[in-house]
């Protein structure tokens, strides 16, 4: 294991950022800490890397133990949301200040600097300021500048979280590639779930200061622990009193043994699929997903009576704190 | 854009508006500055050069440029070092440290004057007695001099820096430490080029408070004749003994270094912002 956090506390004043919180982090792997914004996951990342200290717990990086290590006897490379470029300094410079803070020979610098720009495609923006780049041409410079050192894990705290969706999507997959041919130990922090699914081997979910779970993608989305890392990975709907993904549920135009009856109350078309409202016959509403081939094919249309059921074998939490998984 | 949505005064209103501006400030600043410009230079440059060649005058321009520049680089460092610690740090007793800085603009300069001849005054003071056995004389000498302007000039360094160190945030010093910088490192690395024209401005500004500083320091120096004598305590001298054009001259030196101050911090203004 690279990072193994035991039992950490964190309080700011009488607010519990984090509570007894214990993880470990593979190595080489990318790993996501995904949560609500106020969870925590900044807070045990700030931890991990030396910027913030823990009230208790021990925190040990590659079998080091670091919890009173100061950030830079850490060797972690950390990123942060907002870029934290070095204004004053071009490109190659923030790149190069780790290694010239280690008093790296000027050739080898310079060779290294030129091996990262290539690698995060900013060799042409070398002798330019951080001012003079895009949002996410920033960001790719400062994960330059944090793998300059080589460190023995990364650490990105919402690294696309300030840029728009498409250059965010962009980055993640650029993120996953790098990942692979790079093959540091990272973690990255996101309230994405969609960012966590797609691009992490490992999720780790942070709620109100606890770990609610840690698993692979699959078992998060297959398996969730409770009601709370099901509806935070996906949306949810209530069917008879559980909860299930809208596109579990199936729409029949004729009655059927069990099912819940309902009225076709909304119906709205975004892009590849159809969004549809039931409202049942208890009152309470039921969202459903259908691709625009199902929709068609039942001949849905508002005002309709339809009853719905789970698809079998749908994944069903039961909507309380205290959550059964059953499959 | 504030300007073009914004619903303006009709236009005999911002003519008088503009007129009243305009008197008051010839009357208060700019009429009286050209009097001592007109006053100075009335038979050329002759005053201007016996001025420069009276000893007294000469001895008190070279005081007033040691006490200044003493003042200015003793403010430098407490208040960048102050600075930091209000903006960067959490301590017992910031809030009342924050408040102190304020007090050298409200208290009367004289009121500093005598507060340090009652810490460092050689017979009475609470220091005095003990340093005078020293044999350091600190009142009635440059010593308290310095001490005096430095006290006077103090906040302005601190209130050019303090909101830039805000503005800048601590992240690009995260970012260093987490780079493997030190603390000293990352100061001279990343936040002194953050702070860099803050602190340019701040020292011009204490330098031009430091040269005109009169009050204090005339408490504190004893006033003594071609010894602790400093500029602006020689143009009063002069003035009252019917010296009136070496008065102008050297009132004119004193407000033509403050005008080349205020000429350099608008140069260095715009770049600031770029
Ligand atoms: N320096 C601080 N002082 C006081 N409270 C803090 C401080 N830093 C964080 N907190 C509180 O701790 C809690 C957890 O904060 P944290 O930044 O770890 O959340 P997060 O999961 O990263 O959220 P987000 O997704 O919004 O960034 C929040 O409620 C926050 O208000
Ligand atoms: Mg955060």
């Amino acid at each position: 294991m690279s990072i193994e956090v035991r039992n950490v506390d964190k309080r700011f004043g009488d607010f519990v950022a984090l509570d007894d919180v214990s993880v470990s982090i593979p190595t080489g792997q990318l790993t996501a800490l995904l949560g609500p914004s106020g969870g925590g996951k900044s807070t045990l990342l700030r931890i991990i890397a030396g910027l913030e200290n823990a009230d208790d717990g021990t925190i040990e990086i590659e079998g080091v133990e670091a919890t009173h290590l100061p950030p830079q006897k850490r060797n972690v490379g950390f990123v942060f949301q907002h870029y934290a470029a070095f204004k004053h300094m071009n490109v190659a410079k923030n790149v190069a200040f780790g290694l010239e803070i280690r008093k790296r020979p000027k050739a080898d610098v310079e060779r290294r600097v030129d091996e990262l720009l290539r690698l995060v495609h900013l060799q042409q923006f070398a002798h330019r300021l951080p001012a003079q780049l895009s949002g996410g041409q920033r960001q790719r410079m400062a994960l330059a500048r944090a793998l300059a050192v080589e460190p023995t894990v990364l650490l990105l705290d919402e690294p696309f979280g300030a840029l728009d969706a498409k250059v965010r999507k962009e980055l993640r997959d650029w993120l996953r590639r790098l990942h692979d041919e790079v093959h540091v130990t990272t973690v990255f922090v996101t309230h994405d779930q969609e960012e966590a699914l797609e691009v992490a081997d490992e999720i780790v979910v942070i709620n109100d200061g606890r770990i609610e779970q840690v698993g692979t993608p699959d078992q998060l989305y297959d398996e969730p622990a409770n009601d709370f890392v099901m509806s935070f990975l996906g949306d949810v709907t209530r069917l008879n009193g559980v909860m299930i993904r809208p596109h579990d549920v199936d729409v029949n135009s004729t009655p059927v043994d069990g099912a819940v009856v309902g009225t076709v109350t909304r119906l709205l078309r975004v892009g590849f699929e159809v969004r549809v409202t039931v409202t049942a016959e208890d009152g309470h509403d039921v969202a459903v997903v259908l691709s625009r081939a199902e929709a068609r094919g039942s001949g849905l249309a508002e005002g309709a009576t339809v009853w719905l059921t789970p698809h079998r074998g749908a994944l069903t939490v039961d909507a309380r704190p205290a959550a059964g998984v059953s499959a | 854009m504030a300007r073009s949505s914004r619903v303006r005064e009709p236009l005999w209103v911002r003519l008088i508006l503009r007129t009243v501006v305009v008197t008051y400030l010839v009357l208060l600043v700019a009429w009286p500055v050209a009097l001592v410009v007109l006053n100075t230079f009335q038979d050329g440059f002759v005053h201007m050069a016996e001025a420069l060649a009276d000893p007294v005058v000469q001895n008190a321009l070279r005081l007033t440029a040691v006490v200044a520049v003493s003042a200015v680089v003793i403010n430098l460092l407490f208040g960048v070092t102050i600075s930091l610690l209000l903006v960067r740090y959490e301590f017992p007793g910031k809030r009342a440290l924050s408040a102190m800085i304020d007090v050298p603009l409200s208290v009367s300069p004289v009121v500093v004057g005598l507060a340090l001849l009652l810490v460092y005054g050689s017979r009475t003071g609470w220091f005095g007695p003990a340093l005078a056995d020293a044999g350091i004389q600190m009142v009635f000498a440059t010593p308290a001099m310095v001490m005096a302007t430095a006290f006077v000039a103090l906040p302005l360094v601190i209130r050019e820096v303090v909101p830039v160190l805000e503005e800048v945030g601590d992240e690009q010093e995260q970012a260093a430490r987490s780079l493997g910088a030190g603390g000293a490192q990352t100061f001279w690395r990343i936040t002194l080029p953050s702070i860099k024209w803050a602190v340019v401005y701040g020292v011009v500004l204490s330098l031009a408070r430091s040269l005109g500083e009169f009050g204090a320091v005339k408490v504190v120096s004893g006033n003594i004749v071609g010894r602790t004598q400093t500029a602006t305590l020689v143009v009063e001298q002069k003035y009252q003994n019917f010296e009136q054009t070496t008065a102008y001259s050297v009132a004119f030196l004193l407000a033509f270094a403050s005008v080349v101050c205020i000429v350099v911090v608008s140069i260095l203004r715009p770049k600031e912002e770029s």
